[in-house]
């Protein structure tokens, strides 16, 4: 109990230290070029307070819950050997962690929006809504099948960066192809699928597996499964405003 | 006020509890029905989740109570027509206020130290950082990757502004970064390659995104001949694409560094 308490201490420290860029920015830019009083002076310091206790508490249970799983799973698999349910757990994790993700529903609404506006579907809160499950469930399962292909890569060694710039070929090609309004979105919904909770648990994943496999370096083979992810949605939903829009 | 606190507080726990669920129930099914072995120290990692549960619920109370309304009224305030002009131009004048690029100036500082800040605060990165450091065998320091990804995301932000600006097509931008990107590949060392191609989707998460969407759709709503809805797009891509090539130039210029002082050391024997 002690221990956790100074433990908790130290990370608070921390995110104290994490925290104090934030708020010089904002105070510098409100003070010295707005120069507008600051609204809600009470309801600012709490939330500041919040988020203070809620970045504490996260990364001790990053240490304590969501690194030692996600490498204890991944070096279970690697003692048992099943490449296919390996495979599988892989596309369940990055599907099942992208479908609910709140940032890919938002932009998901707004993308719908655009393509409404841009008359390419019809104005209609039933074609908006399914449009946008259409690409919510399209990009989940780009990135479920990221995670696979990246996980793919760890057991064959293979170096990411070949995968990773025949990516950005693709990207490019259909680029030239796609329709102009899908383009921003596409480009943008590489970043916004991978979490919060999603990153750390992937990250041990990789490194798990790559630590856990004879001839494998956790630090050439355990990391990229994040670029995987980042890369695979773009691609995806341009092919979706592709096959959607034209 | 304090009940209202309390409410969404509650609220935020049962949305986390909502999202972090099927990530449970995938990791906990494949752990009971396939690997079929007990997890060493259970109860220790289930307070883990529980901790990370009600750690990301403050977060998020917090930044929506604190972080979000102020930074997307500082990104309206800033990008206001009448404010970038100098603030003297009576509302009846607006429309013809005819600004350069030139005159975004503080958009261009505000987005680039936004960008920065944000991003040292974004639990994700955190968390790479540590696993990072831990994997390297302290080789590569959690600060060094934070900073250096975080000067990424600020030059991103701010050139994304500028594009938002003059209205260039972001395809250009990105393939010239794309292209950056891969020559930097030949010649970065090895062992950081992957971790820097991680570094891009890591940072856009959490804290960065509403930030910089809100700085986005602003600065599309209020620039003449912008729309929001295909304009405000694409500030996210630039932060996680400049991160990729500034981690690999972290890592080159850390290399040269080394080499040099070796070299200087055998030189003066």
């Amino acid at each position: 109990m002690q221990q956790t308490i100074k433990k908790l201490t130290g990370f608070m420290l921390g995110s104290i230290r994490d925290l104090a860029p934030i708020i010089a920015v904002i105070l510098f830019f409100q003070l010295a070029i707005i120069q507008q009083p600051l609204p809600n002076v009470a309801q600012v310091l709490i939330g500041v307070l919040f988020v203070l206790l809620g970045l504490t508490f996260f990364i001790h249970g990053l240490e304590q819950g969501l690194f030692p799983i996600g490498e204890s799973m991944a070096h279970a698999f690697a003692k048992k050997g099943s490449v296919f349910w390996l495979l599988i757990f892989a596309f369940a994790l990055g599907f099942g962690t992208t479908v609910a993700e709140p940032a890919l529903i938002a932009v998901a609404a707004e993308a719908a929006k655009v393509a409404a506006v841009g008359e390419m579907i019809a104005n209609t809160e039933q074609a908006m809504d399914e449009y946008a499950n259409g690409l919510r469930l399209t990009v989940a399962f780009s990135v479920g099948l990221a995670i696979v292909l990246g996980v793919f890569r760890i057991l064959k060694g293979w170096p990411i960066q070949w995968l990773i710039i025949g990516g950005y070929v693709l990207v490019v090609i259909m680029t030239m192809f796609a329709p102009v309004e899908i383009i921003g979105i596409a480009y943008d919904s590489g970043g916004v699928t991978t979490s919060t909770i999603t990153v750390p648990l992937v990250t041990a994943l990789g490194v798990g597996l790559a630590s856990s496999i004879k001839g494998r370096n956790p630090m050439i083979d355990g990391f990229g499964l994040i670029a995987m992810a980042s890369l695979t949605p773009m691609i995806f939903v341009m092919a979706y405003g592709m096959v959607m829009l034209s | 006020m304090i009940g209202e606190l309390f409410t969404h507080l509650w609220q935020t726990v049962v949305g986390t509890i909502s999202d972090v669920l099927p990530i449970a129930a995938i990791i906990f099914g494949f752990q009971f029905a396939v690997i079929r072995q007990p997890v060493p120290n259970f109860s220790k990692v289930i307070f883990g989740f529980i901790w990370v549960l009600v750690g990301l619920s403050f977060f998020l109370v917090g930044l929506e109570l604190a972080l979000f309304p102020l930074g997307k009224l500082m990104a309206q305030q800033l990008t206001d027509p009448v404010f970038i002009a100098g603030g003297e131009i009576i509302e009846a004048a607006k429309a013809t206020i005819n600004l350069s690029w030139q005159d975004y100036g503080w958009v261009y500082l505000f987005a680039f130290l936004i960008g920065f800040s944000t991003t040292i605060a974004e639990p994700s990165l955190i968390a790479v950082a540590i696993k990072a450091n831990e994997v390297s065998g302290g080789a590569i320091g959690v600060w060094g990757l934070r900073i250096s990804v975080a000067i990424g995301v600020a030059v991103g932000i701010s050139l994304g502004c500028y594009r938002i600006v003059v209205g260039d097509p972001i395809h250009w931008y990105i393939i010239a970064g794309y292209i950056i990107v891969v020559i930097q590949t030949m010649f970065a060392p090895k062992l950081i390659i992957p971790l820097a191609y991680d570094s891009g989707g890591v940072t856009t998460s959490t804290v960065t995104v509403p930030l910089v969407a809100a700085l986005g759709l602003g600065l599309a709503e209020t620039v003449p001949g912008r729309s929001p809805l295909i304009d405000g797009f694409g500030l996210i891509a630039f932060a996680s694409l400049f991160p990729i090539m500034s981690v690999m130039a972290y890592a080159q210029l850390s290399q040269w560094l080394t080499e040099r002082k070796q070299a200087n050391k055998s030189e003066n024997r």
